[in-house]
């Protein structure tokens, strides 16, 4: 067991091409982000898709706020964010519990497991805690080969049963942070 | 040499959505959006009573969502201030079919006139041009609105922004359906999108 074997196994399953995939075959046609390491290749995908708008953001809960105009004009969309940005998210939330809007988000854990920076954890403990006091229904995504039907099941209960749904993917599935250089 | 007065935000809102066409309005909670539903109920009109920093986002989304459509989001200094970050976020986009207008007293109106930092010094107009928005215009008057008006039904030519200049002091409230629910259900309905 090394750190690089856990790396290879998330690439190898190409768990994000897995996301990506199901969230088109639910009809999801607006990303937004702020950028995460773990969520990087999604992004990319994402950026790469004509038929999907996709918006840097500068703080998540514009993210929340997006996801609510999109599904007012028939647009289903997901939001991307890494644990540290739950926070950020909290009273934007109460826009969806009022208004009974389809919810989506994916979020990348951090200070959960094999995390190096301390700064990390507080908000990575908090995360679960963060959005169901909001009323947002969490899962959890640890395993790669999970990836299709926790994301289809996580889909249907934001898009047909107006629900707001988090899927939390474990910092071990992702594996350690690894620093990543300008290309 | 006296400045001229200010304009009426009830007069100004009214003036802005004479003749809406196809125009899709998100309000900023408190007075922007008693403005706009002063102006004329319309199920094209989504009011904020909340979620105070999105309204610019929602307005994003949507207008993202429905290209063909020109989309207006209308609230105020302190709602925008809020989330003054989306002014960039909306830039960086480049939605076309969008307008942001910004009707700006100075002042946190819905919590007992507290001066906000567009009171203070700080320039809506100037951090929208810096944020990279196409199109920005001050208006504080009459004729200003009626040449800016035209340009909310344009579904090209924005990312826009307006600054409206206006009064401060209290206007009466005018208290538009509060059920988010069917704000929602109204809105998509609105839109051919039926609801189930």
């Amino acid at each position: 067991m090394n750190i690089a074997a856990t790396a290879d196994v998330a690439v190898q399953t190409d768990w994000p091409n897995a996301i990506y995939r199901t969230l088109k075959a639910h009809g999801v046609s607006q990303v937004s982000y702020v950028p995460d390491a773990g969520h990087a290749r999604l992004i990319e995908l994402s950026h790469g898709d004509d038929a999907i708008q996709t918006t840097v953001l500068t703080t998540e809960e514009e993210g929340v706020a997006l996801s609510a105009g999109a599904w007012l004009g028939g647009s289903r969309a997901v939001l991307l964010m890494q644990s540290s940005g739950v926070g950020n998210c909290v009273n934007m939330l109460s826009l969806m519990a009022s208004c009974r809007i389809p919810f989506l988000t994916l979020v990348t854990m951090r200070g959960e497991w094999a995390e190096f920076n301390p700064w990390q954890i507080p908000m990575g403990k908090a995360t679960p805690q963060a959005l169901e006091i909001m009323g947002v229904t969490v899962f959890r995504l640890d395993r790669p080969e999970d990836v299709e039907e926790v994301v289809s099941a996580a889909c249907s209960l934001a898009f047909e049963s107006d629900q707001q749904i988090a899927i939390l993917i474990s910092q071990r599935m992702l594996g350690r942070k690894k620093w990543t250089e300008t290309k | 040499m006296a400045q001229p007065p200010a304009l009426s935000r009830r007069e100004a809102v009214k003036a802005l959505l004479a003749d809406r066409g196809e125009l899709l309005v998100i309000t900023g909670l408190g007075s922007s959006s008693y403005d706009v539903f002063d102006a004329g109920e319309n199920p094209a009109n989504f009011y904020l009573w909340g979620a105070m920093g999105g309204a610019a986002m929602i307005g994003l989304g949507l207008a993202l969502a429905q290209p063909k459509r020109p989309v207006d989001v209308i609230t105020g200094d302190g709602e925008q201030l809020m989330g003054i970050g989306s002014l960039l976020t909306i830039s960086a986009k480049k939605v076309v079919n969008l307008t942001i207008v910004v009707l700006d007293n100075g002042q946190f109106g819905e919590t007992g006139m507290q001066t906000s930092h567009s009171g203070l010094g700080a320039r809506l107009d100037v951090i929208a041009s810096g944020a990279g928005l196409r199109s920005v215009t001050e208006i504080s008057d009459m004729k200003g609105l009626a040449d800016f008006r035209p340009r909310l039904r344009d579904i090209d030519g924005g990312p826009r922004f307006a600054r409206i200049h206006i009064a401060t002091g209290h206007v009466e409230r005018a208290l538009p359906p509060r059920d988010g629910v069917f704000l929602k259900n109204r809105f998509r309905e609105h839109l051919g999108i039926p609801v189930r």
